[in-house]
């Protein structure tokens, strides 16, 4: 437990003082957010449209924390030997990848609370009435992400194209699964590519316990899937992960 | 004679059909400085890793400070000090803040200013990692193999891409290893600096130990003196195994034409012209 916290510190301490981390991963999905929820207006399935949007981005703040965030900081980490060199320290394997993932989803509750917080503040969004329920809702889905990081991280072999490859599968799942706003006129093929992906059924998680306040359990179809993708990435993290630079 | 820090039987390493070892067996002694000498692709680098525990072995029997890395236990790391051949850690943070974080994961770490000052990065103490050159960051991955209070340190290539005076504070920092007590394995291409630092050298080919022994030692196994001079403007080397019988004749020649034998030299060879003679075999 000492050690762990040691660590969740050090991770923490390396991820605020890390200006590309800080406003990448934390700052953008807000400023996105702002940005967006300034053009939107009105209602959407009987909804206010800005809360659509804040369910959207949660979404997309998840992915982009636990998926994309994570992903690209185990690449360079060991890429540049770092994760070798803490594999010959007395600190446990399981220890640091525990305190590597809880700082993630640290990050991604703060960016969470944020992200109501501003809704509330500059567009009248509601508080969402079962919080509870939205927490534990975010933290599963921020998990299963973590889950696809692992995954993503142990198939890159390089840190320059890091960054690259994640948003490339990032940003049309964002697009695909409703992030930046409903997918009703979307085309068909693009719909049921939606259908398939992770996101899609976070963010019906999420509008199923924010929009129209029913409980979680009511979408265990969702969580279902959900899970299944971030157990599918825990398997291909087991079987690819390395401790060792690929490309060296 | 102190226990055996190290000690080797008849290690083999295969990667898929490339033997990069082939039975290579030998013992360090507690607070010797070791090192292994050898062109690249010799298998330095894997035996290295082999003995910090990163790599399996195919067969043979390895004892490091009484444990068998490969089961990587945390008592054994606990143990030792590990610097990579490149390693970039954590950019954003100071070196005090790796020091202090790296120390964390020991059961009894050293003072970590203490630390830094020994490894020459005081007035860089709470400089960013990314702002420091270099040999600085060779540094900072030196204080951190240190910062546990290891036992046996691992050192791969430590100077490799240094200029020469950041070499000198380099061996300087290695040497004040070897008056803190620790045992030091270290791999190197520079003759100069197995020469400078170790106690015993082992030099590989091939996957094979070629040749072990101290630097002396080693200088010692190649028996021909080396005589060179000048005549007519042209240099003129000749190595022998008699070299009396060899430079009176030629002095006799000289003083009979009353020639001078200019640029005269004799020498034994240097470490370094054992160890081309040994990697180019025999």
């Amino acid at each position: 437990m000492r050690l762990f916290l040691h660590q969740l510190r050090a991770e923490q301490l390396q991820f605020w003082r890390s200006r590309e981390a800080a406003i990448f991963i934390f700052v953008f999905p807000m400023l996105l957010f702002l940005l967006l929820g300034s053009v939107y207006s009105g209602t959407i399935s009987g909804h206010p449209a800005r809360e659509v949007l804040l369910a959207g981005m949660l979404g997309y703040g998840a992915a982009n924390t636990a998926f994309a965030g994570l992903g690209i900081s185990l690449v360079i980490r060991r890429e540049g030997g770092l994760l070798k060199r803490i594999r010959s320290t007395p600190l446990p394997a399981a220890t640091y990848l525990g305190a590597v993932l809880v700082s993630t989803l640290l990050v991604f509750a703060l960016q969470a609370v944020l992200l109501l917080v501003l809704g509330r503040l500059l567009y009248g969004t509601h508080v969402p009435d079962r919080l509870g329920s939205l927490a534990l809702v975010l933290l599963f889905g921020a998990a299963a992400f973590a889950g696809l990081g692992l995954a993503v991280a142990s198939l890159i072999r390089s840190a320059e194209g890091s960054s690259a490859a994640v948003n490339v599968i990032l940003l049309p799942m964002a697009f695909l699964s409703g992030s930046f706003g409903p997918t009703r006129r979307y085309p068909e093929v693009l719909r049921a590519i939606g259908d398939a992906l992770p996101l899609r059924y976070f963010i019906k998680l999420v509008n199923g316990v924010y929009l129209d306040d029913r409980a979680p359990w009511h979408y265990g179809t969702a969580a279902g899937v959900l899970a299944a993708w971030g157990v599918a990435g825990l398997v291909v993290a087991a079987r690819r992960f390395s401790w060792e630079p690929r490309s060296a | 004679m102190s226990a055996a820090a190290i000690s080797v039987t008849d290690l083999r390493k295969s990667y898929g059909d490339f033997q990069a070892l082939r039975g290579i067996g030998f013992d360090i002694r507690e607070g010797e400085v070791f090192g292994l000498l050898g062109p690249n692709g010799a298998g330095k680098t894997t035996t290295v890793e082999i003995l910090e525990g990163y790599r399996r072995r195919d067969t043979g029997s390895i004892e490091v400070l009484g444990f068998d890395p490969q089961r990587f236990e945390i008592g054994f790391r606990e143990r030792i000090g590990v610097v990579l051949q490149q390693s970039q850690l954590l950019p954003n943070l100071t070196v005090a803040e790796t020091h202090r974080i790296f120390a964390g994961y020991y059961e009894q770490p050293r003072d970590i200013d203490e630390v830094i000052q020994l490894v020459g990065l005081a007035e860089k103490r709470d400089a960013r990692v990314r702002t420091l050159s270099g040999g600085q960051k060779r540094r900072l991955d030196l204080g951190l193999a240190l910062v546990g209070d290891p036992d046996l340190v691992f050192l791969d290539e430590p100077t490799t891409g240094f200029d020469p005076a950041a070499r000198r504070i380099a061996w300087d920092m290695i040497r004040s290893l070897r008056s803190l007590g620790k045992t030091v394995l270290l791999t190197t291409h520079y003759l100069d600096e197995a020469q400078e630092l170790c106690d015993r050298v082992a030099v590989l080919r091939e996957g094979l130990i070629v040749r072990i022994g101290t630097p002396a030692e080693l200088r010692g196994t190649s028996l021909e003196t080396e005589i060179r001079y000048r005549k007519d403007g042209q240099d003129v080397v000749v190595r022998t195994l008699e070299p009396t019988r060899v430079l009176s004749e030629l002095t006799a020649e000289a003083l009979a034409a009353g020639r001078e034998l200019e640029g005269l030299e004799v020498r034994r060879p240097t470490l370094e012209d054992v160890y081309l003679e040994l990697v180019a075999g025999e």
